[in-house]
């Protein structure tokens, strides 16, 4: 089937098969390997991005169900290469190790701003329950967006 | 996955025809449990009819006393609706508490309660509230609903268009979560209704429930103290790896507790 979305700005047609999750659209059709296929059992997060402006996981989503929809990667957030505030809020803060997590708590993040505005720190803890990190202990994740979220909220 | 077709139709009575043509067919809402599911191979469907955008299954407004919420309305959708929290404070909580926030983004009322998941919270609220299931049939009562794990009345074909909650001011929903999926390891969903206390609980393992030795006592004036030395129905309790039966039972008791004294709160 042939499935037509705006990825980070552009319009794409992709064929894709029925089964296809949005997040093999994503990463082998487009080639945007930032989100992450960390688990099997959409439980981690890491492949979180935003269709029409809200965080989903794209593992548990076909393509097909994205037809039409406005999708919004990590790859998109920079733009003319300067970092979105929650990224470098992440940098300032040091708010990964290994990084795999990364791009799935940005976008979480990003969600949780439209949600939630300036979110305090229990806010922030409990907004993360769909996103699992290895490394951190979140201590810095935590840190990472309640900054974020205050520079997204003061810009706007 | 299984290889399978999928198809989005326009309208309702496009995917009713082709749910009723194919008794392999899945309806798909949301997705959130269903695409898991199929990930891991434990269901194989021929087709899946995606529900999700359909006009007919949208809307959340008042009809007299009740609130009327359709099937495909998110849990985001429903915990930020004014009028939900108007009618149903609580059933707005509740769905605010489901899962995870990317979950809550594609979730859908009509999916949780057609899936029956044993820890499912909305079931609590349905049948507590006495809530009816509109159907592309039929009206069900929410206690001749909810039938057995992950079963419902639901025939072939048949699908789920809203659901239909009796205004209440005075409930709440509290939950014990699994600190790691976030189901309810026990919800109990309390209200005063017109009917006296209604006391459902979910999460036991064998379905939800409702607990009328609990509401009897409420009624005839006993307070929260009461409870403990009521029995629980003890078929309805299972255990596994999350949990031992006298555990959830404890739990029962406790989330009955604390449910109870945030209705009167």
């Amino acid at each position: 089937m042939t499935v037509a979305l705006r990825v980070n700005g552009e319009d794409v047609r992709i064929d894709v098969t029925d089964r296809t999750l949005l997040i093999h659209a994503l990463r082998d059709h487009l080639r945007l390997t930032g989100a992450h296929m960390g688990c099997d059992t959409s439980q981690c997060g890491a492949c979180t991005v935003l269709v029409d402006g809200v965080a989903v996981k794209s593992c548990a989503m076909l393509a097909g169900q994205a037809d039409g929809c406005e999708v919004v990667t990590i790859e998109g957030l920079a733009r003319d290469g300067a970092l979105h505030p929650m990224q470098a809020a992440f940098a300032e803060h040091h708010g990964l190790q290994c990084g795999f997590c990364t791009p799935g708590m940005i976008m979480l993040g990003i969600d949780l701003v439209r949600r939630r505005g300036a979110a305090d720190e229990a806010t922030v803890r409990s907004e993360l329950a769909g996103n699992l990190c290895r490394c951190t202990g979140y201590q810095n994740i935590v840190k990472a967006i309640a900054a974020g979220a205050r520079d997204m909220a003061g810009a706007a | 996955m299984y290889d399978l077709a999928y198809v989005r139709p326009g309208g309702l009575a496009e995917a009713t025809a082709l749910l009723e043509a194919d008794e392999n067919a899945t309806a798909l809402a949301g997705g959130q449990t269903l695409l898991p599911v199929l990930r891991a191979r434990l269901a194989s469907p021929s087709r899946l009819v995606d529900v999700a955008r359909l006009a007919e299954l949208k809307g959340m407004a008042l009809d007299g006393d009740r609130v009327v919420i359709g099937a495909a309305e998110t849990h985001a959708a429903v915990s930020q609706s004014p009028v939900v929290a108007g009618a149903i404070p609580a059933l707005g909580r509740l769905a605010g508490g489901i899962g995870d926030p990317q979950v809550r983004n594609r979730g859908t009322l009509g999916g949780a309660i057609a899936n029956n998941d044993p820890a499912a919270c909305y079931p609590s609220a349905a049948l507590a509230l006495d809530a009816v299931i509109r159907t592309t049939r039929r009206e069900i009562a929410a206690a001749d609903f909810f039938t057995d794990l992950f079963s419902t009345a639901l025939e072939p074909g048949e699908l789920v268009t809203a659901v239909m909650f009796p205004r209440c001011a005075q409930a709440a929903y509290v939950k014990f979560p699994n600190p790691a999926s976030r189901f309810a390891l026990i919800g109990v969903f309390a209200a005063r209704t017109a009917a006296g206390m209604r006391i459902a609980v979910t999460g036991a393992g064998a379905g939800v429930f409702r607990w009328r030795e609990a509401e009897l006592r409420i009624d005839a004036g006993g307070g929260v103290a009461d409870l403990d030395d009521l029995a629980l129905p003890e078929d309805a309790f299972t255990s596994d790896l999350h949990g031992s039966a006298d555990y959830r039972m404890h739990l029962a008791r406790v989330m009955t507790g604390r449910a109870i004294a945030a209705v009167d709160a």
